[in-house]
């Protein structure tokens, strides 16, 4: 990595993420560090514990140890507590001694969007509307200007803002059709300008080209690229799609049955044996 | 069409609708005794109106199957007759258990209680909001349902006659001074909540109807957003409560049954859920309907309908079917049909608007054209298949 990477403040870190369904670990001992402007992804075989851990960042899960911070502020803390503390089986025990919590709103609200691995637009409303909905929360209003149309000049703005995002999206020749009708590529660049209304710092992408086709593949990738220069974002990305993965990464993280086994470029993981046994499913290299 | 023209056009069809509803109300008001069945079913619907859009607010704006209308409606209710009530006649109305002494002289004109009305069930909405939305469905259904019943409970106890006059109710409550005072406040309530649906907060309920794992990965507060659609659907189904009882000019408990409630669903799903015209449709529909039918109820001899046959053995008999409580069965199967072919309700989820009305012919059309096309296919590929046949046979 060259120096001026280096000099890059940290925009997310994951400090011994450990979550726990019962008897299973799902995410164990996750360690990981996204950087200002960086494109990082998060890869590994089905069931590695990838959606796990980032349900935990996006506030949908509490970690059963570990702490995940944000911007230097910390997001989530969990211990194994009560109950959980003796069916336990992750590392690091006692090394936390603090419960924080924070609810999905609230983390979108500090700066971390999203979006989902199965598309989650609301189908019915119009592409414009769905848009317009995530400029919802960044509005000074209260119910009652609301209401009574005080808050004419933050609405006419959100609107604005809203047309902005789906110009740039090239979606504005859609803008009133119900959402569920688009066709799926466009589903996705639309849930990406929704994630985008909400004014985020972090850019968290589950599974962006799942069912997409090569070509749809290499336009996403360009699109992500430009989006990180265009708004200024950092990128978290989960995927399955190498290509995309490989072709537009800054970092690589891989993980396999919840565990840290590869970091670096994505020459360096590509070319990792832990890597290529996780994903051809040789026998363990040691 | 430009826009601009659209909305000139749209601007003048609104205010000669409103107009038009003004001089009919007129006409209504000018001669009261005359049109008073009319006047009755007028203020009676735009009431029900009021509760059926409360209640389209939380179940169909915010996705939440909350059924306690009518435990708010009772406290709106009692809470606008009892201020209301000439200070005269109070302790004749209170005979058994006496006012209590510090609400004795208070009395408001009626816009201050049905205000107080809602600010009641508002605060009540706030207080029962937090534990009851945390449930979802069918739960929040019978956690709700089951407030609305303990309202009515706590309205009727002997241990509160001083203030609710207990099981007797509250009677001889001042009523509308006219039929617009009704029809007036009913509409600023609807618009209230029509302004509320179409603004930022609206598009919040719709968010978390839709999709609340969504909504909430938008930075929306689900239980915030739930509770302000809660509190304002409440208030105004208190507000409805309070016109209720100007309207009959008494509230008793045994008004606020589940069988209210039921009944304003019964509004809320026919007329479209997600749809604040539909709701009014509905309300209207329903009340309307009720009393329509009400020749149903009546019993008629064949010499009624023929007075060519009286005296005969045919004109004494009676007509089939008609009488006491046959309204109601044709009233549900009526329901029944329009449930059946109007699965969404009359408006669906969509707002009645204009253009909706001026495109309902072409869309008719549309479908007619859909329909002889169809045929046609059919046809040729009958004469398709019947020709191949031949062909076949012929080989």
């Amino acid at each position: 990595m060259s120096g001026q990477k280096e000099a890059r403040e940290t925009v997310l870190r994951l400090e011994d993420l450990t979550m726990q369904f019962g008897g299973v670990v799902a995410v164990n001992n996750l360690s990981m560090e996204v950087k200002k402007g960086e494109i990082v992804a998060l890869i590994g075989p089905n069931g590695a514990g990838k959606t796990t851990a980032f349900n935990c960042i996006t506030g949908v899960y509490q970690p059963t140890n570990g702490r995940i911070e944000f911007q230097g502020q910390t997001l989530m803390e969990g211990c194994p507590a009560g109950r959980v503390a003796k069916s336990y089986a992750g590392e690091n025990a006692g090394k936390y001694t603090k419960n924080t919590h924070h609810s999905p709103d609230e983390i979108c609200r500090a700066g971390i969007a999203r979006t989902f691995q199965n598309i989650r637009l609301f189908p019915g409303q119009s592409a414009f509307d769905n848009v317009l909905v995530a400029k919802h929360m960044r509005a000074k209003q209260n119910p009652f200007t609301a209401t009574f149309g005080l808050n004419h000049k933050e609405e006419k703005r959100m609107r604005e803002e809203t047309w902005e995002l789906l110009r740039d999206q090239n979606l504005d020749g859609f803008a009133d059709y119900p959402a569920g009708s688009l066709p799926y590529g466009m589903q996705r660049r639309l849930e990406i300008a929704r994630a985008l209304a909400t004014d985020p710092t972090l850019l968290c992408l589950d599974e962006p080209a799942a069912g997409m086709n090569p070509q749809e593949t290499l336009e996403l990738s360009d699109f992500i690229c430009k989006i990180r220069d265009q708004y200024h974002l950092t990128v978290l990305l989960i995927e399955h799609h190498m290509n995309l993965v490989m072709g537009i990464s800054d970092r690589i993280y891989c993980i396999d049955f919840g565990r840290l086994i590869a970091e670096g470029t994505a020459d360096q993981v590509a070319n990792d044996p832990k890597v290529i046994s996780a994903y051809l499913g040789m026998q363990e290299v040691v | 069409m430009s826009a601009n023209r659209k909305k000139y056009i749209r601007w003048i069809l609104d205010a000669a609708l409103i107009a038009a509803i003004l001089i009919y109300l007129d006409i209504l008001q000018a001669d009261t005794t005359a049109h008073s069945y009319a006047i009755t079913i007028i203020e009676r619907s735009c009431i029900y109106a009021v509760a059926a859009v409360s209640m389209n607010l939380i179940i169909g704006f915010t996705g939440q199957f909350s059924l306690g209308t009518a435990g708010f409606m009772c406290i709106g209710a009692y809470v606008t007759g009892i201020l209301t009530i000439p200070v005269k006649m109070r302790d004749q109305i209170y005979y058994l258990y006496g006012m209590a002494g510090w609400l004795h002289d208070i009395r408001l004109p009626m816009l201050a209680a049905l205000a107080i009305s809602a600010l009641i069930c508002g605060v009540i909405a706030y207080v029962i909001g937090w534990p009851v939305l945390r449930l979802k469905s069918d739960y929040l259904a019978i956690a709700t349902l089951g407030f609305s019943e303990i309202i009515r409970a706590i309205f009727g106890w002997d241990g509160l006659g001083k203030i609710t006059n207990a099981s007797y109710g509250v009677s001889n409550i001042p009523p509308f001074a006219n039929i617009f005072e009704c029809v007036a406040i009913c509409g600023v309530s609807i618009l209230i909540m029509s302004l509320l649906i179409r603004s930022s907060y609206g598009r919040a309920f719709k968010a978390v109807r839709d999709d609340d794992v969504a909504a909430e990965a938008m930075g929306i507060n689900l239980f915030h957003t739930k509770q302000l659609s809660f509190v304002v659907s409440s208030a105004f189904a208190g507000v409805a409560g309070g016109l209720l009882a100007v309207f009959m000019r008494s509230a008793v408990t045994s008004t606020f049954t589940v069988a209210l409630t039921y009944n304003i669903l019964l509004m809320v799903v026919l007329g479209g859920i997600g749809s604040v015209s539909g709701s009014i449709i509905g309300a209207f529909l329903v009340t309307g309907s009720q009393e329509w039918l009400r020749f149903l109820d009546k019993e008629y001899f064949f010499s009624d309908l023929f007075p060519g046959l009286a005296g005969t053995a045919f004109g004494a008999a009676r007509v089939p079917l008609l009488r006491n409580g046959f309204r109601m069965v044709i009233f549900s199967i009526l329901l029944m049909v329009v449930v059946l072919f109007w699965n969404h309700g009359i408006t669906g989820s969509r707002e009645l608007s204009w253009e909706r009305i001026a495109g309902i012919p072409a869309a008719v059309r549309e479908k007619k054209k859909r329909k002889a096309e169809a045929a046609e296919r059919r046809a040729r590929e009958e004469a398709a298949a019947a020709a191949l046949e031949k062909e076949v046979r012929g080989q």
